[in-house]
């Protein structure tokens, strides 16, 4: 269990203001300037040797996207973009961070902006945050008031402008090229890659888009050493994250722990176990409503972590731990999430725009078990005509829970409709 | 511009060399595997959405969209794979899940890209039981018929919209599987080229209006020729059945017109079938009557002993052939006559070059350029073609451009207005004016001279300013000459060509005569736009519309429409393009040169060819250059005139787009066009 010495988060619970002279207090903005006097590149590799991976969903190496920005700043400035358009269902720990610790975020910001050369970066929250807008922009206000961040911010030299963007709350917006549509002041459609946002991303010019969590740790790591950080973890899923737990347990919560903590741990220490128990359980989906379910059996022994939970065919995903007991229709829970996706899509290319719609529907179709098992197969089959064949990751993530539901579950679910039919006759 | 370098990639095992910046499908292209696309269109922004295209790329998990992926060196593409084929039969099944099965009754049929990639990558099953989606319909004004819920939202109308024409007309609204293609305010779409989105929607949610439940494309004859709503000559085919002209359609050609046609040119053509002459009229007791041809020729022989060179003219109109208007000259010469007016307008040009009278840069020029300059001119009225052209520089290059008019036109591309007084020019040309710095910096500077100027009393004191501007900045070089005329009608530059040498008469001369009372005899041919005085003369009328022209006429001759005969058009550039017969002229009405031909020999100046060839041969004798388009003749243009510079406003003259000619005038759809964006 992660020790409270080894927090970055101490006050995600809020037990403490969010203003910057309690943030001061601990620890923030503390010798940043000295942090600024390294090296450009310097940082990079010490956030790459952190092993921090991304905490927006995907897990790529930060410090390793990071280096992919233009080495010199040429005619056209960078721009960093942290993206707060939290949006995916189960997840909540962005708002935390924003409401709780805004200056991890600010500082961040300024920290990763010089490392990647960009005088500029933007914050893009979601328009259901309204309160959170307000704390952050109090925050990036004070920042600027305290001679923080603006013009030679923290009397580094390095001049930094932040400015909050405010989404109008479309789910897809969180997907980092669409967020640049979006934040251009477009129809937030995602782009078709390549090119990538380090090479034409904002206004065309070098951009990397970050996750919240993902910048708001970088001060810390590089205040105590990405040894600290590295040493923490398992190899190659370093650290500590922030898990949300939410769903059928006790005490849903967001906790910050450290990678690899096995799940009914997670559960059990922190969120006061399942209700009924851990036996009373009936699956878990890891990462947010896109990661595939796990089946209870998987759960018992599993870890939390990228590539344990890749291995189990799932992902980490955000994080976002949705528990489900035994009283739950996983039949219907699905079709409430393939319902978030049909939603959702922007409508840009075919297998999503009219997959996700379909999907949904079959799905309400077996849900209501007036279908046979002949329409499983169809609508596996459907998942596989959308997964991997559209712009974005929209179109997985949409397949993916289905998939998972049917890879587990399938049995109980024809038993259902075999059931219903012999009923009906 | 750097020598571009080839990539080498390997498409089904065959390894191919294409240039630096192809994308994959392009590559695919080349080595011969087709690759199926609906929202791909090579003059458009890649939109990467339909995902037909779909390719495998060795290292790739996924399958890649091919018209999206720039080829690199050391590619591998699978066009056929297993993967690849999968991927294709779930898109399409996708595509079709939603669409109408209205083939039956969709005018797209049998020219359909779903209806054809279905028969490749479809199905033939349907696994979905829901109901199919319904989109209202949206109204996008009289040329374009919509059926909304056929559309695939390949979104190249909203491209073509945004990226082409440069109207913000088009969008698509709702998300998800709400997504619709509209206008936003239910709108007409307010362009010149909004016919094009007919051609580009490969579905049928885009159809034309005029042409709905007309005919299916496999009954049509197809015929490819040229277009003559405007100077540009743009290249043509005309889908006809049973001798009428059903449909035009533009063909490619990248010198000119690339794939585009405007509303006019597609749309006027319901005006070839009204009000059309079919007979010789003869004026007795003040009334036209039916007569016979050898009656009509008759009334004409009986007049030719008053016929003198003093009192006779000859008057060109705006889309006469090139070979009509040398067996005019030819009539004329037999007769002793040298009185011929090459073009109806007050124009003032300078005819001792050829080059003072051409668009010497070329249209293709339009996309090297690197500053122009607009001098009364309104491209977009003018040639709607050319003002894409112009507009497609301006998004892809950022392409400055000033203009001096008689007021600020909206051209659909910014650009720096400097006011209605030429005087301007005389300022650029001694380095007084900011836009000196902007013809100094431009390698390929250019200028376009409009009807304005033209028609201007200093019209060729400006002309020659534009020289010396050019002159003094780098706009004559080789491979490059910046001074261009806008013309507007198809056979000014021909009729320029054929007469220049033959007759200096011009409409000054003419204004002299016709107050001395001295001009007795008109003979128009195809000439509807000669706003002069003539009813005390005896006209002849040689045209294939009872117009303006016909209204004035003693002695109607009729003739045939552009789609009716062969013959050759000079554009602007000074291009000679050949036109063919798609159908034939209604009634008694005869092929211009025939009608000149009989009519010489009915007055005993029988002139020296009997058929087209003859023509042609004796034409190419007498003037080499109107035989090919090769070589367009691009010298330094010599203007001679003897006045000094002075400063003089331009004047506006209004025009209507979609009425310039009479088969316009004569034309329903023109007219309702001409309602809607009036």
């Amino acid at each position: 269990m992660l020790q409270n010495k080894d927090k970055i988060f101490n006050n995600i619970f809020g037990f403490q203001s969010n203003k910057l002279s309690y943030a001061l207090k601990r620890g923030d903005w503390d010798k940043t300037k000295k942090i600024l006097s390294l090296d450009h590149d310097v940082i990079i590799e010490k956030i790459k040797n952190s092993g921090l991976r991304g905490r927006g969903g995907a897990g790529f190496s930060t410090g390793l996207k990071w280096s992919f920005m233009p080495k010199t700043l040429g005619e056209r400035p960078h721009y960093l973009v942290v993206n707060a358009d939290e949006s995916e269902p189960g997840t909540c720990k962005d708002r935390d961070i924003i409401r709780h610790e805004p200056h991890k975020l600010i500082e961040g910001c300024l920290i990763a902006s010089y490392a990647m050369r960009a005088h500029k970066c933007y914050i893009y929250i979601r328009g259901e945050f309204a309160n959170e807008a307000k704390i952050l922009q109090s925050a990036i206000d004070e920042a600027y008031e305290n001679k923080l961040i603006g013009k030679n911010a923290c009397k580094s030299g390095w001049d930094f402008d932040l400015y909050l963007h405010r989404g109008a709350g479309a789910y897809i917006c969180g997907e980092e090229t669409a967020l640049l549509e979006s934040l251009e002041g477009k129809k937030g459609q995602p782009r078709l890659k390549p090119p990538f946002p380090a090479g034409v991303g904002l206004y065309g010019c070098p951009t990397t888009v970050n996750n919240v969590e993902s910048i708001a740790v970088v001060p810390t790591i590089l205040r105590r050493g990405e040894n600290w950080f590295s040493k923490l973890g398992k190899e190659n899923n370093t650290g500590t994250k922030l898990f949300c737990i939410s769903g059928h347990v006790n005490k849903p919560c967001n906790v910050e722990e450290e990678m690899g903590i096995p799940l009914r741990e997670l559960i059990e220490k922190h969120a006061g176990g399942v209700i009924g128990g851990w036996n009373n359980l009936l699956a878990i989906i890891p990462g947010g409503s896109s990661t595939p379910m796990l089946p209870k059996q998987i759960c018992d022994t599993i870890t939390m972590d990228f590539d344990s939970l890749k291995n189990a065919g799932t992902g980490l995903g955000t994080a976002g731990v949705i528990v489900m007991d035994k009283t739950t229709d996983i039949v219907e829970a699905i079709v409430r999430l393939a319902f978030f996706y049909k939603h959702e899509s922007c409508g840009q290319c075919t297998p999503c725009r009219e997959g996700t719609g379909w999907m949904w529907r079959l799905l309400k179709k077996i849900a209501s078990k007036d279908a046979s098992p002949r329409d499983i197969d169809n609508l596996l089959e459907l998942t596989k005509q959308v997964e991997g064949h559209t712009i974005c990751a929209l179109g997985d993530a949409a397949a993916w829970p289905i998939q998972g539901l049917f890879k587990n579950f399938r049995d109980e679910i024809e038993v259902g409709l075999k059931q219903k039919k012999i009923a009906a006759e | 511009m750097d020598e571009l370098r080839n990539i080498n990639i390997t498409i089904d095992g065959i390894e191919i060399s294409v240039p630096q910046g192809s994308t994959v499908l392009q590559a695919c292209e080349a080595a011969g595997a087709e690759i199926p696309r609906f929202c791909y269109h090579e003059k458009l922004s890649v939109a990467g959405n339909c995902r037909m295209c779909l390719v495998e790329m060795e290292r790739s998990p996924k399958p890649i969209a091919s018209c999206a992926m720039p080829a690199s060196d050391g590619m591998i593409i699978k066009t056929s794979s297993e993967m690849v084929e999968k991927a294709r039969k779930g898109v399409m099944e996708f595509l079709l899940i939603n669409h109408p099965l209205d083939c039956p009754i969709c005018d797209q049929g049998g020219e359909c890209d779903l209806q054809d990639q279905a028969l490749y990558f479809g199905k033939g099953e349907t696994r979905f039981e829901n109901s199919k989606r319904a989109v209202s319909d949206k109204n996008m004004g009289p040329l374009i018929k919509t059926t909304m819920t056929r559309c695939i939202h390949c979104t190249r109308c909203v491209r073509f919209a945004n990226e082409v024409a440069g109207v913000e007309d088009l969008g698509a609204t709702g998300r998800g599987e709400n997504v619709e293609i509209s206008t936003y305010l239910e709108k007409a779409v307010t362009s010149e080229l909004s016919g094009n989105l007919v051609d580009l929607c490969p579905v049928g949610a885009l159809t034309s209006k005029p042409y709905q439940f007309v005919a299916r494309p496999w009954e049509l004859t197809k015929t490819e020729s040229v277009d003559v709503m405007d100077a540009i000559g743009s290249n043509i085919r005309i889908d006809s059945r049973d001798g009428k002209v059903l449909r035009i359609l533009p063909k490619n050609n990248e010198s000119i017109n690339e794939e585009w046609i405007s509303d006019k040119s597609r749309y006027a053509i319901d005006g070839l079938s009204k009000q059309r002459l079919d007979t010789p009229f003869v004026k007795i007791n003040n009334k036209l009557q039916r007569v016979s041809w050898d009656e009509a020729f008759e009334v004409i022989n009986s007049k030719i002993s008053k016929i003198s060179n003093e009192n006779c003219v000859g008057v060109v109109g705006n889309q006469v052939e090139n070979e009509a208007i040398f067996a005019f000259r030819e009539l004329f010469k037999k007769l002793n006559l040298n009185k011929i007016l090459p073009f109806q307008k007050k124009l003032t040009f300078s005819k001792e070059n050829r080059s003072n009278y051409l668009f010497n840069s070329k249209i293709e020029g339009l996309d090297k350029c690197d500053y122009l300059l607009l001098i009364g001119a309104n491209p977009r009225v003018d040639s709607a073609i050319l003002n894409a052209r112009i507009r497609k520089n301006y998004i892809h290059r950022d392409l400055k451009i000033s203009s001096i008019s008689s007021q600020k036109f909206d051209l659909k591309f910014n650009h720096e207005y400097l006011g209605s007084d030429v005087k301007i020019l005389t300022s650029i040309l001694e380095k007084k004016h900011e836009i000196s710095n902007d013809f100094e910096k431009a390698n390929f500077p250019m200028i376009i001279i409009g009807d304005e100027v033209l028609q201007n009393d200093s019209s060729l004191d400006i002309q020659k300013v534009s020289t010396s501007i050019l002159k003094k900045f780098g706009g004559f070089k080789k491979n490059w000459n910046g001074f261009n005329i806008l013309h507007n009608y198809a056979s000014t530059v021909g009729a320029i060509d054929i007469l220049s040498e033959y007759s200096d008469y011009n409409h000054s001369a003419f204004k002299n005569d016709i107050n001395k009372n001295l001009i007795k005899f008109v003979y128009l041919l195809n000439a509807d736009d000669f706003d002069f005085d003539i009813s005390n003369c005896f006209v002849i009328y040689q045209g294939h519309h009872g117009d303006k022209g016909a209204q004035l006429a003693d002695v109607i001759l009729p003739g045939a429409a552009y789609t009716e005969k062969e013959g050759s058009y000079t554009n602007l550039e000074g291009r000679v393009q050949y036109s063919q017969r798609a159908t034939f002229p209604p009634g008694d009405a005869k092929e211009d040169w025939t009608i000149l031909r009989a009519l010489s020999e009915k007055l005993g100046k029988k002139l020296d060819f009997d058929n087209l060839l003859q023509l042609r041969e004796i034409m190419f004798s007498s003037k080499t250059m109107l035989k090919f388009d090769e070589n367009i003749y691009s010298s330094e243009p010599k203007i001679i005139t003897k006045s000094d510079f002075k400063s003089s406003k331009l004047n506006y003259e209004n025009k209507n787009f979609f009425m310039t000619c009479p088969i316009s005038r004569c034309s329903s759809t023109m007219a309702e066009c001409s309602q809607v964006n009036g």
